[in-house]
């Protein structure tokens, strides 16, 4: 069954807050082989503070995807600064775009992440696409 | 070399990675994703895939890495952005793949750099049109 057109611009809640530590930026980073200073985490590292977001969506049963159909074709991050550790950060989801091709679904979203202060730290643009049913 | 000496055309230092089932792994337990088309054969096989396929936010972390040594440091990506087009797959044996991630700057501003990069693994292009901007 497609998504409902009309999801497009529906915001989510905030997901809870993150607490960023130390070691998990380390685990993160050590993953990915990448370098870790004790203080910025990878570009890529907001992805973890995303995925309950993410999640929410795939999992409304109202939106109606079906988790095994989900391939992710797209993201982007922007970032104002870098992660590190201490953040106390929320990750709030919008469905921009959702568009039909080709029996797929795609959908656009926006993710903003921000601190405990309210200041944007980074912004997570992921495309899912909803691929359809076999005939 | 450091951000501060890129010049426009600049062919940044070619990084090659390899990644075997424990990488998998590994990032699955520290990103959360725990799909089972990233460890298991079994599933994969089932959703037609060739084989168990590295998370493609594992493959893109390959490529922030690359952006991280071409910087000399962490923390200076302030944007990094790719479609993924081509699964890696991965074998369950001891050598597994290897990811290679080659830049190139494309233009500088008095405070940022802006670098197209090009992911392979073997003949194929895993991630589409990826480009970053770094912090100068």
């Amino acid at each position: 069954m497609p998504v409902d057109p009309s999801l497009a611009g529906r915001t989510f809640p905030a997901t809870e807050v993150y607490e960023v530590s130390r070691e998990k930026i380390a685990e993160f980073a050590e993953a990915t082989g990448s370098g870790f200073d004790g203080q910025a985490a990878p570009v890529t590292f907001p992805i973890v503070v995303a995925f309950p977001a993410m999640n929410d969506l795939m999992d409304d049963p109202e939106v109606g995807m079906e988790l095994h159909r989900v391939v992710h074709g797209e993201q982007r991050f922007t970032c104002a600064r870098p992660v590190v550790p201490g953040d106390r950060l929320t990750a709030e989801l919008t469905v921009e775009t959702v568009r039909q091709i080709g029996g797929a679904d795609i959908i656009s979203t926006r993710t903003e992440i921000t601190d405990s202060e309210g200041a944007q730290v980074c912004t997570a643009y992921a495309t899912l696409v909803h691929r359809g049913e076999e005939p | 070399m450091t951000v501060a000496t890129f010049q426009v055309d600049d062919a940044l230092p070619t990084q090659s990675y390899q990644v075997t089932r424990t990488n998998l792994v590994k990032y699955a337990g520290a990103s959360g994703d725990f799909n089972p088309i990233h460890w298991s054969d079994r599933v994969a096989a089932s959703v037609g895939l060739p084989g168990v396929i590295a998370h493609g936010m594992f493959t893109m972390a390959l490529a922030a890495r690359a952006l991280d040594s071409w910087a000399g440091a962490p923390g200076r990506v302030r944007e990094f952005g790719c479609k993924f087009t081509k699964p890696v797959v991965v074998p369950d044996d001891d050598e597994g793949v290897t990811v290679i991630v080659d830049g190139t700057v494309r233009s500088l501003t008095d405070d940022a750099v802006h670098i197209s990069l090009e992911v392979t693994c073997g003949d194929q292009k895993v991630l589409g049109a990826p480009k970053a901007v770094l912090a100068r």
